[in-house]
């Protein structure tokens, strides 16, 4: 499945944002949390990940630092700071009312179509 | 990892990788560490599935996007970085720990310089030398103050080896001699002909240190001609914020009434000869930054210029005028050609001698040749009427220059129509104007050496 850009983009500050207020990690890690939790739908193009990170550290929303990680290679951590976490708290706000508002739609569509037919509305669903 | 030739060859494919991001300005080493720990990380976890090391290199590289899109990015989250570059940090001070406090000896070196040099120009003083009491002896020695020092750092730079050291050295020193056993005349002609040459010539003595033992090859003389150049707009440039510095200075110190203009003048000089020093290493740390601003002038000037020309010559044709003879004429039309020959140089340094002839070179051809004759009538008129006016060292040295230039911009001007009409290549001209390098410094080291006793030191 693919995911629309602009959708992504949208997305990567609170997937972001949320995978660090689990643990500090680092970009590849956080690519593979977010391929685990999408199941391999969300997939990013690895190098984009990094200007986030750098947006959101300069917004100050989170914090690097190097560390040289057991390989012996010196790796860049990120770790969410509390203005991050305020960030975090108002986007999951943000996306709830969305996420509520779709799933009304979806459910009055659904009712709607569950009495002719099921099929025609599926690429509609793939286009928002 | 596999046995060590493979491990090699997987290295220099990271190598290459990390070359090639480095080239993106948007992308700093920084990021660039950064992505490759991704890398590294990515094909550790394809080769540990099975996939063989170039194998899984190539698909890390292709999950790690699109190289031109990815800077774009960098370059939109760091919009700030391509100016940042023409300050002197290698990485952001914001990613402290990895580039922060780490000064590259370079900087060191040319700072520690130009203090030096900024201190040498004192050092007269303690022998009761002062800008009031000798000016001429500052005005003959000004460039024997910074060149030296200039070419020691760039002695430095390029590891030159002793002998050619030893050479440089002899040469300043024997310009030292010149330029102060020789009993001037205060404030005569040949002293001021001696201030203005000596730094001329000298600077071939840069250029050789610049060089670096690339001097006998084109391409090293057509890169000393390059950074002379941007030399000279970083120093303008240092020159304008220097002068608004000293004007706030001067300001603010009058607003509680200390007069503080006497220091200025007192360290004026000093802060000029430094500046060229620190002028001089941004150039070679900067390079790659903005190494196209004399082009680019060029670019924008040669055409006004050769309109500018073409309207005079036409001027002259129309109303049959003839030129002035007056005493600036000389020195006027050399100007004009020494501008010229800039307009040249720098377009040719900056010039792929592989694409074919275009609109601009045309433009090019038309200002040597209207400058060629706009200089041919002057020279026409001094010409008449020099039996009259006598043979001053001024007038010499003058028409001297005069001619060594109109011989260059004349020969360019063939090479140049040749290379149009397409029975020549451009290195031809390169080749030339490299090769007449030598000719200016010789023509100002005879001024120098013979014209004072040629004209009894007035």
């Amino acid at each position: 499945m693919d995911i629309n850009k602009d959708l992504i983009a949208a997305s990567s500050t609170p997937i972001v944002l949320a995978i660090l207020s689990e643990a500090d990690s680092y970009g590849y890690a956080i690519l593979q949390r977010v391929r685990e939790l999408s199941g391999g739908a969300m997939e990013w193009t690895d190098g984009m990940l990094y200007p986030v990170l750098h947006r959101l550290e300069r917004l100050g929303h989170i914090e690097a630092r190097w560390e040289v990680a057991e390989n012996g290679r010196r790796r860049k951590y990120y770790g969410i700071t509390a203005r991050g976490r305020a960030q975090l708290s108002e986007e999951r706000r943000q996306w709830q009312a969305v996420d509520a508002t779709l799933r009304g739609i979806w459910q009055s569509l659904s009712v709607s179509i569950a009495d002719i037919h099921a099929a025609p509305f599926a690429p509609l669903a793939q286009e928002v | 990892m596999p046995d060590a030739r493979e491990s090699r060859a997987f290295e220099a494919q990271i190598d290459q990788w990390r070359d090639y991001l480095l080239r993106r300005q948007a992308i700093h080493s920084v990021d660039v560490a950064e992505l490759e720990d991704h890398l590294r990380e990515q094909i550790e976890a394809l080769t540990d599935a099975g996939l063989a090391a170039d194998e899984a290199f190539l698909v890390a590289v292709k999950r790690m996007g699109d190289l031109d899109s990815l800077s774009r990015e960098f370059a939109r989250e760091h919009s700030d970085r391509l100016w940042k570059q023409l300050v002197l940090s290698p990485g952001d001070p914001g990613d402290s720990g990895l580039s922060a406090a780490r000064v590259s000896p370079d900087a060191v070196v040319a700072f520690v310089l130009a203090v030096a040099a900024g201190l040498a120009v004192k050092l007269p003083e303690l022998l009761g030398l002062t800008l009031d009491s000798d000016p001429g002896f500052y005005l003959r020695n000004l460039s024997l103050f910074v060149l030296p020092l200039l070419a020691g750092y760039f002695a430095w730079r390029r590891g030159l080896d002793r002998r050619t050291v030893g050479w440089l050295g002899l040469a300043f020193v024997a310009a030292a001699l010149f330029a102060n056993l020789y009993p001037f005349v205060p404030e005569g002609d040949t002293e001021a002909l001696t201030a203005l040459h000596l730094p001329i010539a000298l600077w071939l003595i840069v250029g050789i240190a610049y060089a670096g033992g690339r001097w006998s090859e084109v391409a090293g003389r057509m890169d000393f001609i390059r950074f002379s150049g941007e030399l000279f707009i970083y120093f303008v440039l240092i020159a304008l914020g220097g002068a608004v510095l000293i004007g706030f200075t001067a300001m603010t110190f009058q607003a509680i009434g200390i007069d503080i203009e006497p220091f200025i003048e007192a360290w004026l000089l000093s802060c000029a000869a430094g500046a060229v020093l620190v002028a001089s290493w941004l150039v070679e740390a900067k390079q790659s930054v903005i190494e196209n601003m004399a082009p680019v002038l060029t670019r924008l000037f040669t055409p006004l210029f050769a309109a500018v020309l073409l309207t005079f010559l036409g001027a002259l044709l129309w109303t049959g005028r003839g030129i002035d003879v007056e005493r600036e004429v000389l020195i006027a039309f050399d100007l004009l050609l020494l501008v010229v020959l800039g307009l040249l140089l720098y377009s040719v340094s900056a010039r792929n001698p592989r694409s074919k002839p275009g609109p601009f070179d045309v433009v090019q051809v038309v200002l040597l040749v209207s400058a060629l004759l706009a200089d041919a009538v002057a020279l026409w008129a001094i010409a008449s009427r020099i039996t009259e006016f006598g043979f001053t060292p001024n007038r010499v040295a003058g028409l001297g220059m005069n001619v060594i230039l109109l011989v260059n911009l004349a020969w360019s001007a063939v090479l140049y129509v040749r290379f149009l009409r397409g029975k020549g290549a451009f290195a031809r001209l390169e080749k030339w104007q490299t090769d007449y390098l030598p000719v200016y410094a010789t023509w100002a080291a005879i001024v120098v050496i013979v014209f004072p006793p040629l004209f009894g030191f007035i």
